[in-house]
């Protein structure tokens, strides 16, 4: 009897579709969102995450209301994540039914935000979104670096520390994304993952990179992810989640089949 | 028409559990309400909760959700507490500093510790994601739900019963979690069955068929 390792697919929505880009450019349609996570939910998918990544206000308002309608057909966990900056943006999205908010950029701006929104509405429902980048050279010893606006600025903030701050101000998890991996389907940067679920007492969940079912192993076992993220392998029926999930099970990893 | 009322205290997110229930009721009416006469009229009532325990028992106590559950529990029909809103049934829990609960059942609400660990391997809080329940008494609730199945956890305290008898299912997590009970017209759970996909939502559905007898 152990807690599994959980599979999340992550769907990034735009305009009220689901897009996927290879390194945040060149993005394809992947369908209705809510056709896609009750597509996800069937097959066992142990979490949906759903990036907004769109710019104006109605493209914000198509998401509550896409959220709203997955929330009454999916019944796992739902992470809403993609420009909350305030706490009536985690209100409006608990509201439509997501359980839990995932902070990126805002956090970096405003550290305090990340407490208030901790202590408002519980640990369990702040994740706190972190865009690393390794910045060291080779040779030299492991740095990664903390980066904004889809992985284009670099604040200069050290990615370990910087995740242990956020948890000592309340956040209940981390995804971790790493820059240098996501979308080219190389695998997840084992290095970071490890560094910051060996730092940190919360769950890590480990994304950027997967391009087939041993980066989600290796995620697992050498990145030590409580949980692992990906987005392209299922969205273009590369792999079924039941795959990914027997194929992690063969490998000696707790999965809830 | 068959009622249900979830009671809002205002804490944490009722809208999964209330689409979870309508979702699975073929017809029920859902009330999310904190107002004690359609508390009284409901033929079933729901405690959620999710959040701390200090200001989820301040809300509960400020608007009389106390007086509901208590006379709930003594009506007779059939009630449910989900994850705060089942620690929020026993005797007292150790999170903000220790914080008296509504003693419906004896026991304790403890943190897992910030070393908690399983074999040598250390393990996170809070406790999140999926883990096997073993049912250790036969329920209605339990009914068309395998042993051993897998539900949805998220919490960072646990549920020490003092009353082995009235648990019905039991968790490890490091420790053991009695993350069930179960007494006459109530049943609890740590998980949260809303979220818990094809078994949380059999659960909801024979809590919605339960006539509250065991």
């Amino acid at each position: 009897m152990a807690l599994a390792k959980r599979i999340i697919p992550c769907l990034d929505v735009e305009n009220g579709r689901v897009v996927k880009g290879v390194q945040f450019v060149d993005i394809r349609d992947a369908g209705d969102p809510v056709e896609v996570a009750k597509r996800y939910d069937e097959q066992g998918a142990d979490e949906i995450t759903f990036l907004d990544i769109t710019a104006t206000h109605e493209g914000r308002d198509t998401m509550v209301h896409t959220v709203e309608r997955m929330a009454s057909q999916v019944f796992i966990p739902l992470t809403v994540g993609g420009g909350i900056r305030t706490c009536d943006d985690i209100r409006t999205m608990l509201n439509a039914g997501a359980d839990k908010v995932s902070i990126n950029s805002a956090a970096v701006f405003n550290p305090e935000f990340v407490r208030e929104a901790a202590e408002r509405f519980g640990s369990q429902c702040i994740v706190v979104a972190i865009d690393a980048k390794k910045v060291s050279q080779p040779g030299e010893t492991d740095k990664w670096e903390i980066f904004t606006h889809g992985g284009r600025k670099p604040t200069g903030i050290d990615a370990v520390e910087w995740a242990k701050k956020m948890v000592d101000l309340g956040a209940g998890e981390i995804l971790l994304t790493s820059m240098d991996q996501d979308g080219v389907k190389n695998g997840y940067d084992l290095g970071v993952t490890r560094a910051i679920s060996e730092a940190v007492n919360v769950p890590v969940i480990a994304s950027g990179g997967v391009g087939n079912l041993d980066h989600l192993v290796d995620g697992c076992i050498e990145g030590k992810a409580d949980a692992v993220l990906a987005a392209s392998i299922f969205h273009f029926n590369e792999y079924s989640i039941p795959e990914a999930k027997k194929y992690m099970q063969e490998r000696g990893i707790e999965v809830r089949l | 028409m068959s009622t249900i009322a979830v009671i809002d205290y205002g804490m944490g997110n009722l809208h999964s559990v209330a689409k979870a229930l309508e979702h699975v009721g073929d017809g029920v009416e859902v009330w999310v309400t904190a107002d004690p006469d359609k508390v009284r009229a409901a033929d079933r009532v729901l405690l959620p909760g999710v959040g701390a325990i200090r200001d989820c028992m301040a809300e509960i106590c400020r608007l009389g959700v106390d007086q509901e559950v208590a006379e709930a529990i003594a009506s007779g029909k059939p009630f449910l507490g989900i994850c705060v809103g089942y620690q929020a049934l026993m005797q007292h829990s150790e999170e903000n500093g220790g914080v008296d609960c509504l003693g419906h059942f004896e026991g304790r609400v403890n943190y897992f510790g910030d070393e908690l660990k399983e074999e040598g391997e250390r393990l996170k809080v809070p406790h999140m994601g999926w883990n096997q329940v073993s049912q250790t008494i036969d329920h209605p609730l339990w009914a068309d739900i395998p042993d051993n199945s897998r539900f949805y956890f998220v919490h960072s305290y646990y549920v020490k019963a003092q009353q082995a008898d009235l648990v019905a299912g039991r968790t490890r997590y490091g420790v053991d979690c009695d993350v069930a009970m179960a007494r006459d017209n109530v049943f609890t759970t740590q998980f949260h069955p809303e979220k818990s996909h094809t078994v949380g939502l059999q659960l909801l559905k024979n809590f919605l068929s339960w006539n509250g007898k065991v």
